[in-house]
């Protein structure tokens, strides 16, 4: 089971870093996108894969450990999954306002900052 | 009459320093970084008074005659501040015990130094002689600082006390040997030793008073103060005692020529101050009774003259409007008592009786002639280089005071009372000492303990009776005055030399040099910063592989996972293959929107992943912002171009094996985490409290809105703020827009 | 786009969600949800409706100030850390809890569940004000 997260986790992470080096601004957003899915993905699987046992506590159970998943890195994904989707948003409208400034979506074109 | 405040503040200054300054030891210590052992503490024992009072001695005077001789300046507030702030510092630097204290007062003579070199900004060579001293200061002060820290590493902590008393471990650590080099090159470049002597003459763009009090009397004597102070951890080291008297008798004899054929009366005096701190170099590298007390009374002699020469120079400067040498002459019927006065201080600068100048050469010679090693030839070297000096002086006073030349640039007049009132204060304390020389033996006492602990000062007297000391004495003004009656052929044949073979050119190669350094930085600047955005990347991705890669050797490796898919339900399954199915999509799509919905696509295969393990509020989170982002991502990118692929072949495949690299390490990364350790995780503390005392049973909720609350606020402010940029990106386009 | 069902589904789908989204919140203390996802939910009724009926009418709708709600949101989230300091704790964002007691129904209330509500109220009115702005550029 552990194997296949992997490979998920590293296919993921290989095909968000061939996206971000693209030229085209449209790929790097994508390759941020999935991005934040490796790590996402990495994240909960660093936490340990519980099957059907959510992380909750019980009310009578008083101060003992409860075999849960582990909440600490889902409350942490939660939270970069709603960032995640700010920072999606922000990036799709910057590269739609870099196009409409610039007429191009190639980064390559931006290379020269001083002579724009 | 700015000067008049701080010149009062350092006569009672001064008043109160003999009462309270005679007890061995004076300190005040105050603790600082405890923990490097670095500690704010001074003390004042007999080598700081005797440089204590020099500073504030020379500075009161220096205060007065600058008062009167900054009226015509601008600005002149700011000259006394930083005038003030390096004398602050001088005294700070001289009285400090502890190495990094005294290492961040050196720190502030160099800077003040460049703001008074500097002080005449508008001009450019006031801004390059500025800018090359803090240079060559600087880089001494950071090689000072490794030597420091080098030399005290042995011993926990900094103060002076431990490796004065103790010198054993750092004598015989490995470490010996660079730390003694750094801190020299750091003396070296302070007090102007050859060959970092050239940023001194171009310290002469200062005003003559910062030429007088820095560049004379104090501030170049630093170096020579902090080799007096470890003096006695090094004397029996063979490298202490070579490294200075061969740098020593070079830069007395370099300085001493290079005087000779100047036509600036500064630069004139600055390459015999050049000589003179060579000179106090190897009187103290010598390291025998004679030399040391040499060494101190020379210093105090020198600063006495050198102060006044300078003043003198200023005067001169001043009321003629120049000093070029070829331009002056016969100022002794203008200005009969600034004569005087000069002629008493080049008296003593040439070392005849009375002035007590006369008592440091016979000092220096009587040294000499005890030398331990090479005497004859330091003998040799030094009596040239004096010979030079007393040609110098009476090159000086003849050319100043009676040549026939006159090209002044205003009527000459005797100068202000206040304007000789320094020098005159100091050639007279030159003269009396000469007379009665053993009325400084009780300031020079514990000084020389400090220096040479054990021996004793040998006593002071102006005639020693007839012995070969007198007969060097003698030749030495002989030559001087022969070289003086064929002063044409000489000047002419030395400036030939100099241009021709003798033209080291150090202060332009020194600018070639940074011009060679600055350069290469901006050839590396553009190679580092080349502006491809994907090149950053790759290079911050590989660099991570690569120090996740190194990192992994301290993991204990351990291959025994299990390589089976055991487990595997159909849903993983569908997972598995929606994720993998989906990115090659959206790598090989041809379409936007395509690459846009294949995304959407493995985004819900990691919500199925969620919902298997047990991340149900991930999951329902995941659904909603995995639509949203599609959702947004269809209306943004049907405004933006066809989906072109810029990229050739080579540099996909290049891309390729980058990013199979990365993954792959973090693949191999995430198999690593995936093993149980025994840490006690953090989330356990969650887990066990998260009813009883946040009365929530949704572990992952109590997380967001109780233990981590305000990270969460953070989150959403955040939040806030993305929205807050999306429109002021698009709207503030369409105002933009509307008002075209 | 803007068919006729699409519109009687989403003027019908908005309250439902928003009320859905108020339940979500409320027990998301005990079970699944909490303010981030009612906070999309509420967000989800309104970028319905705009896509159904336009931009423009969704604007008008009442309860459709985003930037007020934004900063309302956060308001109270910070507010809420700070009742805790007000009761005498050490640090911020100190629980505080009461019940609410109606006959045999009662209401667990606490700052949580206040910062629960700012985190609702601010993801919402960012969700709104990105859909809404990014639409209004395709107009």
């Amino acid at each position: 089971m552990s194997l296949l997260m992997a490979i998920l986790i590293g296919f993921l992470y290989a095909v968000s870093i061939y996206l971000l080096l693209r030229r085209s601004i449209v790929k790097l957003v994508l390759g941020i996108l999935f991005l934040s899915y490796a790590t996402n993905l990495m994240l909960f699987f660093a936490g340990g894969l519980t099957e059907t046992s959510p992380a909750f506590a019980d009310p009578n159970a008083g101060a003992e450990i409860i075999q849960t998943s582990d909440p600490l890195p889902q409350a942490l994904i939660l939270t970069a999954l709603v960032i995640g989707f700010g920072v999606a948003a922000f990036s799709m409208v910057l590269i739609y306002r870099f196009y409409k400034e610039t007429g191009t979506v190639d980064l390559d074109e931006l290379s020269e900052p001083e002579k724009s | 009459m700015l000067g008049i405040v701080p010149a009062s503040l350092f006569f009672v200054f001064l008043s109160k320093i003999p009462a309270v300054g005679w007890a061995d030891d004076f300190k005040e210590v105050y603790p600082w970084i405890q923990d490097l052992g670095i500690g704010f503490s001074f003390n004042l024992d007999g080598l700081s008074l005797f440089f204590a009072l020099l500073v504030t001695g020379v500075g009161a005077l220096i205060m007065i005659y600058a008062g009167y001789y900054m009226r015509s300046y601008q600005k002149t507030n700011r000259f006394f501040g930083y005038l003030v702030f390096f004398m602050a510092a001088m005294l700070g630097l001289v009285t400090a015990s502890d190495w990094i204290t005294l290492f961040m007062f050196w720190e502030f003579t160099s800077i003040s130094s460049f703001m008074l070199i500097g002080f005449k900004h508008e001009k450019t060579a006031a801004r390059e002689a500025a800018l090359q001293a803090l240079l060559i200061t600087g880089v001494g002060g950071l090689a000072l600082l490794a030597g420091l820290i080098m030399m005290s590493l042995p011993y926990d902590t900094f103060s002076f006390e431990a490796v004065i008393n103790d010198p054993q471990p750092f004598l015989q650590s490995r470490l010996f040997v660079p730390a003694t080099l750094l801190i020299l090159t750091g003396a070296f470049t302070k007090s102007a030793i050859f060959p970092f002597h050239f940023w001194l003459p171009g310290a002469m763009q200062a005003p003559s008073p910062v030429s007088a009090f820095l560049h004379s009397a104090t501030m170049v004597k630093a170096g020579i103060y902090l080799m007096a102070r470890l003096h006695p951890v090094m004397e029996s080291q063979e490298l202490w005692i070579y490294t200075l008297s061969v740098f020593g008798v070079v830069t007395m004899f370099v300085g001493a020529w290079f005087a000779l054929a100047q036509q600036d009366l500064k630069k004139i005096l600055a390459y015999t101050t050049v000589s003179a701190l060579g000179t106090m170099v190897l009187l103290i590298g010598t390291s025998t009774a004679y030399s040391v007390t040499a060494a101190l009374v020379f210093l105090l002699v020198h600063a006495f003259y050198k102060a006044t020469l300078f003043m003198m120079a200023g005067n001169i400067e001043k009321i003629t409007g120049t000093r070029d040498m070829n331009q002056l002459g016969q100022l002794n019927r203008y200005m009969p008592v600034a004569t005087v006065i000069s002629l008493l201080a080049l008296l003593s600068m040439s070392g005849i009786p009375p002035m007590i100048g006369f008592i440091g050469k016979e000092l220096m010679y009587e040294a000499k002639l005890n030398a331990p090693a090479a005497g004859n030839f330091i003998l040799l070297t030094g009596f040239l280089a004096n010979a030079f000096t007393v040609f110098v002086s009476l090159r000086f006073a003849f050319g100043v005071f009676w040549n026939k030349k006159q090209d002044f640039k205003k009527q000459p007049h005797e100068p202000d009372l206040s304007l000789l009132a320094g020098p005159a204060v100091l050639v007279f304390i030159s003269l009396l000492l000469g007379i009665f020389p053993n009325q400084i033996a009780g300031l020079l006492g514990p000084a020389f303990q400090a220096i040479l602990p054990g021996e004793t000062l040998i006593k002071l007297k102006l005639w020693h009776g007839f012995n070969e000391i007198l007969l060097l004495s003698f030749l030495t003004v002989l030559l001087g005055i022969v070289m003086f009656v064929f002063r044409k052929a000489i000047i002419r044949i030395v400036s030939y030399l100099n241009s021709n073979y003798f033209n080291l050119k150090l202060s332009q190669r020194f600018f070639a040099g940074i011009d060679v350094f600055l350069n290469f930085t901006k050839k590396k600047t553009a190679v580092v910063q080349h502006g491809y955005h994907r090149f950053y990347l790759m290079t911050i991705f590989i660099a991570a592989a690569l120090l996740l890669i190194l990192t992994m050797p301290a993991i204990d490796f351990q291959f025994d996972f299990d390589l089976k898919f055991d487990g595997l339900s159909f849903f993983v399954m569908l997972a598995a293959i929606m994720i993998i199915a989906g990115s090659i999509a959206v790598v090989v799509a041809q379409s936007r929107l395509v690459a846009l919905i294949a995304a959407g696509f493995v985004g819900i295969g990691l919500t199925i992943v969620f919902i298997l393990y047990s991340g149900v509020d991930l999951a329902i989170t995941m659904v909603m912002v995995e639509t949203l982002t599609v959702v947004l991502g269809a209306m943004v990118v049907y405004h933006l171009p066809k989906y072109l692929n810029y990229s050739g072949v080579g540099s996909r495949i290049r891309d390729g094996i980058v990013a199979v690299f990365f993954g792959f390490v973090m693949g191999f990364l995430a198999l690593q985490t995936s093993k149980p350790t025994t840490i006690t995780k953090i989330s356990d503390y969650f887990v066990e409290n998260s009813y009883p005392k946040a009365f929530g049973e949704n572990i992952v909720n109590v997380i967001l809105v109780d233990f981590r609350a305000l990270d969460t606020l953070g989150e959403i402010v955040v939040l806030a703020l993305a929205a807050l940029g999306i429109v002021s990106l698009l709207k503030l386009n369409a105002r933009k827009k509307s008002s075209r | 786009m803007k068919t006729e069902i699409l519109k009687i589904a989403a003027a019908h789908l908005k309250p439902f969600l928003l009320i859905l989204s108020l339940v979500v919140l409320y027990r998301g203390h005990n079970e699944p949800g909490g303010g981030f996802i009612a906070g999309l939910l509420a967000g989800m009724a309104y970028v319905i409706y705009a896509g159904a009926f336009g931009v423009g009418k969704a604007k008008q709708l009442r309860l459709a100030k985003p930037m007020f709600f934004m900063g309302l949101g956060i308001g109270i989230a910070l507010f809420s850390g700070m009742i805790g300091l007000m009761n005498g704790a050490e640090s911020i964002f100190t629980g505080v809890w009461t019940t609410l007691t109606f006959g045999t129904y009662s209401l667990k209330l606490g700052t949580p569940l206040l910062f629960d509500l700012g985190v609702y109220l601010t993801v919402a009115g960012m969700l709104v004000k990105i859909i809404f702005t990014v639409m209004e550029e395709d107009v």
